[in-house]
């Protein structure tokens, strides 16, 4: 298993190296920091500009390796350059990457965890009511983009808070700001903030999970090694959770790393709408400005936290499936 | 039978409204075997598993089963679930899927004992590993922690019953436990399911569609046709005097491995028409559109299974009727003294065409194919993104052929024996890897792009699976004109065969302008024939044509290639893996174990007096559908499967699995461990690759 791992784990950061080279060289080509600073009022002189440019090392008179040559010598020492306004991307980073995790984490985890219950659920009731009505309300949320289910659901705690003359429901940011109390308090104001976002990711995580696992569990359903776990003498249930959703869950686990992309794109609309200062808004914010390091640094991230749960789904996948460690 | 220990009676399954069973009774005693025979769609396996509670939510079952008097249709889950596993065990068919591919072999069977026993985990492995090394399996320690995958089919249906008897259960049920498997194979799981039966006392349902597994292993038969049971008798009884018309044909259609006491064959009676279908049935008796005795009482009322076979009270005398031997059928008693050619005409000259048993020797003609020492490797490739060479697959090794006009050469050998790439690589028509191939006395050495095409014409293939094969979208006329349209035949030319094609298959002209999902198997395999007929092949290929049918149906098609081969001349190169029916139809027969050929000769000679072990082997295994002969036979057990043919052996291949081998003295084991036997002359044209050729009655 550890071998398993460890070669996954080397074949991963492969592919991280070669996604931070493309989307070095597609932001440095793409945007124009150039044009970010000729724009100014009033308009600096070519010089300044050229100056500035080189400094922060986005000069596109340099050859396009030789500036990123310049970045990866420092991002492989830990140092992730300036922004185009001349502060840390460093510092940046370390405020924004927190904020994203848990946004991120909650939301997909828990709508995984519930996803493949409602999907395995669903499949052996199939086509009871309770099936059709998860079935009816999934297909709801995948045809729901993002950001209205965000101001739905925004608009849905709102009327709640009137209906019930309290501010039961907080959703903008992710604390309230100058709340005194002890850690208890703060831990529970964190939650309170963190439902609606992590409602709106986790939803539509569940919605395409359950879809996924109620059909990979019907394929089990039906299967003959069901029948044998059954003709032992194992209950209907045993079986289920046994031989079924054990085996079911397999092809479940290479889903995994490909909905997570999915996600991260949509989180970006989630923290928008919801005052969240995590790493969505930071890059459609460099985007506008054209900062190529602040934006090398989000898809870097982005590239960790999928190929990151690549790995997480290798290991999953091998945990559930011995056959793949014997290989 | 005072005391059954499971009673069905009056089951009824039906999926949707649609019935699959209409009320069975079958009553199993202490420690019997009971066979249950039907072809597809006859509702024998529903019955098994409805027996066991095991359908899936949408079937509905009605009627009775009871173990020991306690009653199981209606059961809860729980009180099933007490019931399986313990006292009635169940082999499932497809030994493949029937085991979680996740979970090790030893641990499945460890879960199905400690479900029922209070055993620790320790000594419940303990007891999996003896039941492992009690169904056989070499090094049952090591292959416990083995998983599913890791096993071969014969491995994996040897588990299965090593599960099913981990309880000592009263009831064992086995659902085409040898189906999937080849015959060698197939004896082996037979003898393993005897040895369970030895350990456990337990009853055995044995479900299968193969007379001759029924004839070796049942006390009693129960005849399923169309969700029934349409006979019901002691074993011999059914097999020497069945009294339905229905068990008749089944009986008459079977191919059968021995000739009778003058080395003749009977004629294959094929019962016409196909089965109903589940939800249209016909009034009266289901078996009165394809029943040449049917009469219009027949049509009436469905006849009940009765002692006298009548459906009032009997007006014969006392003593007349076998009170175990029950038929559904207003005319059992005639039936009862009837042959299979007595009800069932076979049509026109097809009786005719019998060989006479042994003699005559081959035509004078010349060759449409000729094979000599044929190779074919595949490479062994491994790696996720970069792939390497690994080692090497002998899928050929060394395949001698021969065929002359107008002659059936069958090819015999089990899965992995490399039939099927030796065909493919015939029809290739390109230079082999090694040895050499004649098509119609041309080499395949340095032909044209137009010699091909014209050679092409010459050799046509039916395949196996006739579904698979036609063009679904395609009116069958089409379909059949295919080949002329590739030989750019023009359109007068089509619109005359067309008809006439059909017609020399048993179809009728105006079924061109259907689709080939309105037709039965048999007929689709008469398209297939048909289309293969189109451009005046020499040569057929004939790629296990028979073996997706029924037996009923596929008698009329084995028929049908015998009349076409004597009225057009043809050559057949006819692959099979079943050797009762290459007796049938084959005038020569080449033997292939691991990519060779190992025996060749004329088929009434190589059955009769076998030289090669391997080929004894074979035949040994291959059950008969008569109850008295195949209890009197002793078989010759093949140990283990075949080896992979990514190692090649020296000497002899056969080697590891050979009873002659086994029994030499040192000195000769010598031989064949070092010399690759060749296939050499043993008189006429019989030739065999053995170092020791010797005779032995096999059956
Ligand atoms: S009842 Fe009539 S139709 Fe049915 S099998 Fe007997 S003779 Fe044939
Ligand atoms: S050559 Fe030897 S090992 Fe091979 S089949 Fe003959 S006796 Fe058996």
């Amino acid at each position: 298993m550890a071998a398993y791992v460890a070669r996954r784990a080397g074949y991963y950061v492969a592919l991280l190296l070669v996604a931070v080279c493309l989307s070095y060289t597609l932001a440095a080509t793409a945007l124009q920091p150039r044009a970010y600073f000729e724009a100014r009022q009033p308009p600096p002189r070519p010089a300044a500009v050229d100056a500035q440019l080189t400094a922060l090392g986005i000069d596109d008179r340099t050859p396009l390796y030789d500036r990123f040559g310049h970045w990866a010598a420092h991002a492989v020492r830990g140092d992730l350059g300036r922004t185009i306004d001349d502060t840390s991307v460093n510092d940046e980073f370390g405020r924004r990457v927190g904020v994203s995790l848990r946004l991120l984490l909650v939301g997909t985890l828990a709508g995984t965890v519930l996803g493949i219950l409602a999907g395995a659920w669903t499949a052996v009731r199939q086509y009871r009511l309770s099936d059709r009505l998860v079935t009816v309300g999934s297909f709801l949320l995948l045809s729901t983009p993002v950001f209205l289910l965000a101001v739905l659901l925004k608009i849905g705690a709102i009327r709640l808070n009137q209906a019930l003359g309290t501010d039961l429901i907080r959703f903008t940011g992710e604390t309230t700001p100058g709340l005194r109390g002890g850690w208890w308090a703060h831990a529970k104001d964190r939650a309170v903030h963190l439902l609606l976002p992590s409602l709106s990711i986790g939803l539509i995580t569940i919605a395409t999970y359950s879809r996924y696992q109620r059909s990979t569990m019907l394929d089990v359903l039906g299967s003959d090694y069901l029948r044998t776990a059954q003709a032992k003498g194992l209950t209907r249930r045993k079986a289920l959770l046994k031989h079924g959703l054990r085996t079911a869950l397999i092809p479940m686990s290479t889903f995994f790393s490909y909905n997570f992309l999915a996600v991260f794109t949509g989180a970006i609309f989630t923290e928008a709408i919801f005052g969240w200062h995590g790493m969505g808004e930071w890059l459609v914010g460099s985007i506008g400005k054209d900062d190529v390091n602040s934006v090398v640094a989000v898809s870097s991230f982005a590239a960790v936290v999928v190929l990151f749960s690549g790995l997480v789904a290798d290991v999953l996948h091998a945990a559930l499936d011995p056959r793949i460690r014997h290989s | 039978m005072n005391d059954p220990v499971l009673d069905i009676s009056g089951l009824t399954v039906d999926f949707g409204g649609v019935p699959a069973v209409r009320g069975v009774d079958l009553h199993l005693g202490r420690g019997e075997v009971l066979g249950l025979v039907g072809e597809s769609g006859s509702g024998k396996s529903v019955t098994a598993l409805a027996a066991m509670g095991l359908l899936p939510a949408a079937a509905h079952v009605g009627g009775s089963v009871r173990l020991d008097g306690a009653e199981l249709v209606g059961a809860g889950d729980k009180a099933l679930s007490r019931v399986r596993g313990n006292r009635v065990a169940m082999v499932f068919q497809d030994p493949l899927s029937a085991f979680t591919p996740v979970y090790r072999i030893g641990d499945q069977i460890v879960e199905a004992i400690r479900t029922h026993q209070d055993l620790s985990r320790e000594k419940a492995a303990a007891r999996a590993v003896e039941l492992l090394d009690l169904v056989g399996i070499p090094e049952p320690r090591l292959r416990a922690a083995a998983f599913p995958h890791e096993f071969s089919g014969g491995m994996r249906q040897r588990a299965m019953i090593a599960m099913a008897v981990a309880n000592n259960p009263d009831v064992l049920l086995a659902d085409e436990p040898t189906t999937a498997l080849d015959v060698t194979v197939q004896a082996q799981i037979l003898d393993v399911l005897r040895t369970a039966r030895r350990e456990t006392g337990a009853a055995l349902l044995l479900v299968s569609h193969d007379l001759g597994v029924i004839a070796g292993m049942a006390d009693r038969v129960a005849v399923m046709y169309a969700g029934r049971i349409v006979e019901t008798a002691p074993v011999d009884a059914l097999f020497a005097a069945p009294r339905m018309p229905y068990t008749l044909g089944l009986i008459g259609a079977v191919p059968r491995l021995d000739a009778d006491a003058e080395g003749r064959l009977e004629p294959l009676v094929p019962i016409p028409g196909a089965p109903p279908a589940p939800g249209a049935l016909p009034p009266g008796c289901a078996f009165a559109p394809r029943c040449p005795l049917a009469e219009d009482r027949c049509r009436e009322t469905e006849p009940l299974l009765t002692a006298a076979g009548r459906a009032g009270k009997a007006t014969h005398p006392a003593g007349a009727a076998d009170p175990a031997h029950l038929a559904a059928c207003v005319r059992a008693e005639e039936v009862g003294a009837l042959r299979p050619l007595d009800v069932f005409p076979v049509p026109g000259t097809d009786g005719a065409l019998r060989k006479a048993g042994p003699g005559g020797g081959r035509p004078v003609a010349d060759d449409v194919l000729r094979v000599t020492d044929l190779a074919r490797t595949f490479p062994l490739l491994k790696g996720a993104i970069v792939k390497r060479r690994v080692g090497s697959v002998h899928a050929v090794d060394g395949v001698d052929l021969d065929i002359r006009a107008g002659e059936v050469l069958g090819l015999v050998g089990e899965s992995g024996s490399g039939k099927s790439t030796t065909l493919f690589e015939i029809l290739e028509l390109r230079p082999p890897e090694r040895g050499s191939v004649e098509v119609l006395g041309r080499s395949v050495e340095g032909l044209t792009r137009r010699d091909a095409r014209a050679l092409r014409a010459g050799v046509q293939i039916v395949f196996q699976d006739p579904m698979a094969s036609l063009d679904p979208r395609l009116p069958v006329g089409d379909i059949v004109a295919e080949p002329l349209r590739a030989q750019h035949a023009d359109r007068a030319l089509v619109a005359r065969r067309v008809p006439e094609l059909l017609r020399r298959v048993g179809l009728e002209p105006a079924h061109a302008d259907r689709f080939p999902h309105e037709f039965s198997g048999g007929q689709r395999q008469r398209i297939g024939i048909a289309r293969a007929l189109a451009v005046d092949p020499r040569l057929l290929i004939l790629d296990e044509p028979v073996s997706a049918l029924d037996v009923s149906v596929q008698a009329g098609i084995l028929n049908l290639l015998l009349r076409l081969r004597a009225e057009l001349g043809l050559a057949y190169l006819f692959v099979s893996h079943d050797l009762s029916v290459v007796r049938h139809v084959a005038d020569r027969v080449g033997v292939m174990y691991l990519g060779r050929t190992v025996e060749t000769g004329a088929v009434a000679e190589v059955f009769a007096r076998p030289l090669h072990p391997y080929t004894q082997a074979l035949l040994s295994a291959v059950p008969l559908p008569d109850p008295v002969r195949e209890r009197a036979r002793t078989r010759i057990l093949l140990p283990g499967d075949p080896p992979s043919p990514t190692s090649r052996p020296s000497g002899c291949p056969f080697r590891s699995r050979c009873q002659v081998f086994a029994a030499l003295d040192p000195g000769r084991k010598e031989r064949c461990t070092t010399q690759a036997p060749a296939l050499a002359p043993q008189g006429g044209d019989h030739t065999a690759a053995c170092h020791f050729p010797a005779e032995r009655a096999v059956l």
